[in-house]
């Protein structure tokens, strides 16, 4: 019985960190490999966790133009994300919870926080904030086909419905005619998460023009508290999504704290990625996106045909 | 049976008492109509819990036919939606619908008719009774949907409805016509195999198929849908969109159910249809401004993704997979329901905006949710379930409809339905889009003009039944366990002998993720609030705008440049028209700019071909000269000709 427990209690405590502790540490990596690729010491990595400390002791000011769904955008997306990691495996680890059809409830889940966040924006009545969330559920709209798209391909390729065989099944990546779908899927959804997440070459987080921003032009009026939830809710999605794409790569070690530090260690490497890709790439004009975006279609929709065959 | 035939009556009377009395004729009715549904809905789910089926014999009429109405699980299954939906509206209509509309007691007598002829028409097991009750519906619709007649696009929405479905009552004429030949009786039941696949099969599947689409507003012959729901009264419109169009679904269903072996084409041709329609349903809701034109638009993509559950069941009818048949048609039936929930909610609160502020036009709304609060969550919480979002009802039914699109494809005997998927996951985006710019537009922001800023809340008569459908949503949404029994025997009807709900013992996993989800929000939003501004504050703070001193209501976003990216990008089918003056000289006139999107069908096609039609037909004005002797003159050569031809 305890024998059975202590993992199981280990395995909780290190999802609970995962979610809850590590993920305002990931945009800080991402901002110091920005700043030593252009020679820059930057600001420390522990950044975000020293503003989140100062916005949660800060107070917010509400605009006369708001209502109660100004405040629903921050609180549920960090609700709605937070529901999905519970879904989602962390390397190889035990799930804490895998059921037939979960992929689809975990996509609807970031549908929702996008909804909701969306809303709020428009509950400023800026005309920036409608623009920027006018473009949001545009170009999801693509990046919705391609991440299914990779589900469907894996779906088919694992035989299974649930998000944690499919991206467990460690088998796909020596499996020579398996290799090459998974690659074209994972170019696929790195395009999705590049886009979800806000960042280059498809959004700039760090730009100073209200007028070509995308999601940081939605919570320009966010202060204090609702601020601080939505830098943490940005930093969450960061991590839920970067687990699709870190985990089918990750080789399957004998011990269960090894395949946890594995994915750390994957994380990791995702945040570093991501910052030399911030650091090479300019940004696209705005009507390039939405063709960034079909290009990761058309790699998800390539890897389902390729499995056909 | 009797409880059902109680209900009939109270529902096709409901109207009268209000014809001879002075006042409280409209809560009369409405309670005459609450006591039907509650009849009804106990005689369905009599038989939904497992009861006996109750039919109805009349041998003094027998028509040769051994019963003439037949509660079965599936008749029970479609009685649900519409007497809870005509109870909702009976009550709503009593404060929307008054006097000064025009015709409130002829309004309330036809509602009564419309509910009686859809309850006749659920169970009605003789082909003669089906097509009397079929009438019955269509022309009572009319009726309604003409109440404001007169205004001109009215008249003009109501013609165009009652040739479009008097079109689909032809073909449906033919079908079983046709089908009694075979059947060699006017009894609707099972057919005998091999039937489908032969030629008079496939001639009888695709008449059906018209007769049937055409009231459910399948895409290329959705043409009367839009314009009929914006003119109706917005009740009436909660109906039909609810469940009116449903009957086309109802009559696809009981096909289904007759044949034994249906060829795979049909489940191909039912996918086919249900892509087309929901993601070009949803595109062209995406560029209207008019907010209930944009229901019904959303109102052909619903019915697209229930086409996509059955097209997905038929398959697996054909290639005996039980569980993907089972999956398909549980999400189409469920789907079937919770859109006449969550429709006839938005509608509802749609019309309570139109009520409060005098237009349709989004663009002419907003800030509303300060003055309408409720009617402002109601709205939100169909657009929530409309989009599919967990954990409100849309998602379950999508969710079994994914999942059969899933096993169909990861089964190596139809890789195609990955298309499936993919419709689904871009209706879903796009859904998400426009509800975003609808309820965006109308109720958030600030107002932007003089009447939206004046808008009141809704009486609380008009607030119950928004309350009881919103309730209904959150339910099926959040304890989908509670019809999954119910459900098993509609599908059972269809002659799934597979439980669906065997296939997802994890159904109690949603409701505890549900919950979990809503305590995380309760417990982030206590947080959040705590934090807010305590100190007293001067004047409550304006919108930071970027530099502007502050944020005027006409630079908001518009409905029409929240879509424009989404439009532009689907340009190549929607083909929206933009009309701006050009800008010249250094002191421009004022300019107008004006952009929209009309009808694919009706006003690309059809429209441009009558007109050039009836133009040809003019020419032959030449002939009608209006003198006798003239007239004479061709009935004399008509003759002649005719001689001729005979000898030679």
């Amino acid at each position: 019985m305890s024998q059975a427990l202590v993992p199981a209690l280990l395995n909780l405590l290190f999802r609970a960190f995962v979610v809850l502790l590590l993920p305002p540490l990931i945009p800080g990596l991402i901002t110091k490999i920005k700043a030593w690729m252009a020679g820059r010491s930057g600001p420390p990595v522990l950044q975000l966790y020293y503003d989140l400390a100062k916005l949660a002791r800060k107070q917010a000011v509400f605009s006369r133009t708001t209502t109660w769904v100004f405040l629903a955008g921050p609180v549920g997306t960090v609700a709605a994300l937070l529901v999905a990691s519970l879904l989602i495996p962390l390397g190889h680890t035990a799930p804490l919870l895998a059921f037939e059809g979960d992929v689809i409830l975990f996509a609807y889940l970031l549908g929702l926080g996008r909804f909701l966040t969306v809303l709020s924006a428009l509950d400023t009545g800026s005309a920036f904030e409608g623009m920027g969330a006018a473009r949001e559920v545009s170009f999801s709209a693509l990046a919705e086909p391609a991440l299914f798209f990779g589900f469907a391909a894996l779906a088919r390729a694992t035989g299974s419905l649930s998000l944690t065989p499919m991206l467990q099944s460690h088998g796909m990546w020596t499996a020579g005619h398996l290799s090459g779908p998974l690659m074209l899927i994972l170019a696929g959804w790195g395009i999705v998460f590049l886009a979800e997440n806000s960042r280059i070459p498809v959004d700039d987080p760090n730009t100073h023009l209200e007028l070509t921003m995308i999601h940081e032009v939605m919570v320009l009026d966010h202060s204090g508290r609702p601020l601080a939830l939505i830098l943490y809710g940005a930093s969450l999605k960061l991590v839920v999504l970067g687990a699709l794409l870190v985990d089918p790569l990750l080789p399957v070690l004998s011990k269960g704290w090894l395949n946890g530090l594995a994915f750390l260690g994957g994380i990791t490497l995702l945040a570093v990625v991501v910052g030399l890709v911030e650091s090479t790439t300019a940004r696209f004009r705005m009507n390039k996106v939405p063709q960034f975006l079909v290009a990761g279609v058309l790699a998800s929709a390539f890897a389902f045909l390729l499995l056909l065959v | 049976m009797s409880l059902y035939l109680l209900s009939l009556l109270l529902a096709a009377g409901s109207g009268i008492p209000g014809l001879f009395l002075r006042r409280r004729g409209a809560e009369v009715a409405a309670g005459l109509m609450t006591a039907s549904a509650l009849a009804g809905i106990g005689a369905a789910l009599g038989v939904l819990a497992g009861g006996p089926v109750p039919s109805l014999r009349l041998p003094a009429l027998a028509l040769t036919s051994p019963s003439l109405l037949v509660l079965d699980a599936i008749a029970a299954w479609f009685l649900i939606p519409v007497l809870l939906l005509a109870a909702c509206g009976a009550w709503y209509g009593v404060r929307y619908w008054e006097d000064a509309h025009g015709h409130p007691r002829w309004v309330r007598l036809v509602f009564g008719g419309l509910t009686a002829a859809l309850i006749l028409l659920v169970a009605a097991a003789h082909t003669w009774l089906f097509l009397l009750a079929w009438e019955a519906m269509a022309i009572g619709a009319f009726f309604l949907v003409s109440t404001e007649d007169r205004l001109p696009e009215t008249r003009r929405a109501a013609w165009i409805y009652l040739v479009s479905t008097h079109t689909g009552t032809l073909c449906l004429i033919g079908a079983f016509a046709l089908l009694a030949g075979v059947a060699g009786t006017w009894d609707l039941g099972a057919l005998p195999r091999g039937f489908a696949s032969s030629r008079l099969g496939t001639q009888t599947f695709l008449l059906f198929m018209v007769g049937f689409g055409l009231k459910a507003g399948v895409m290329p012959i959705h043409i009367w849908l839009p314009p009929a729901h914006a003119a109706a009264p917005s009740h009436v419109s909660a109906l039909m969109s609810g469940v009116l169009i449903k009957m086309g679904i109802l009559g696809m269903v009981r096909l289904i159910a007759w044949v034994p072996d249906p060829p795979l084409w049909w489940g191909a041709l039912f996918l086919g249809l249900g892509g087309v329609s929901g993601i070009l349903g949803v595109a062209f809701a995406l560029g209207q401004h008019d907010l209930k034109r944009l229901l019904a638009y959303h109102s052909i993509e619903n019915i697209g993704i229930i086409l996509l559950g059955l097209g997905l069941g038929l398959i697996g009818k054909s290639t005996s997979q039980s569980a993907l048949a089972a999956l398909g048609f549980a999400g189409a039936l469920l789907h079937v329901l919770n859109h006449s929930l969550f429709k006839g909610l938005l509608f509802l609160a749609g019309g309570s905006v139109v009520h409060a502020t005098g237009t349709r036009n989004l663009e002419r709304m907003g800030g509303l949710a300060k003055a309408m609060p409720w009617t402002s969550a109601a709205f939100l919480t169909g657009s929530w379930a409309i989009c599919g979002l967990p954990p409100l009802n849309g998602f379950v039914s999508e969710w079994f409809i994914y999942l059969g699109a899933f096993r169909a494809m990861a089964g190596a005997r139809w890789p195609w339905s990955v298309g499936v998927l993919a419709a689904l996951a871009l209706i879903g985006a796009l859904a998400l889009a426009c509800f975003a710019k609808a309820y965006g537009t109308a109720f958030l922001g600030t107002p932007r003009t003089p009447a939206a800023a004046a808008a009141h809340e809704a009486p609380r008569m008009m607030l119950l039944p928004m309350a009881v459908l919103a309730g209904a949503c959150v339910l099926i949404g959040v304890f989908p366990m509670v019809i999954a029994s119910a459900l098993d025997r509609a599908i059972a009807g269809l002659g799934q002998a597979l439980p669906a709900s065997s296939r997802l013992a994890h159904l109690p996993l949603v409701t505890v993720l549900a919950l979990t989800l809503a305590l995380l929000a309760l417990g982030l939003a206590r947080w959040a609030w705590a934090g807010r501004r305590s100190e007293p504050v001067p004047a409550e703070l304006p919108t930071w705008d970027c530099g502007y001193a502050e944020a005027l209501p006409r630079a908001q976003y518009t409905a029409s440049s929240f879509a424009d990216g989404l439009v532009t990008g689907a340009r190549w089918a929607l083909f929206p028209k933009v009309h701006e003056a050009q800008v010249q000289g250094p002191f421009p006139e004022p300019a107008r700019f004006e952009s929209h999107v009309p009808d694919l069908v009706l006003d690309r096609v059809l429209d441009p071909a009558f007109r050039l039609g009836s133009r040809g037909l003019a020419l032959l004005h030449v002939f009608q000269t209006g003198q006798l002797p003239v007239y004479l003159l061709y009935v004399l050569l008509t003759l002649l000709f005719l001689l001729i031809w005979m000898v030679v």
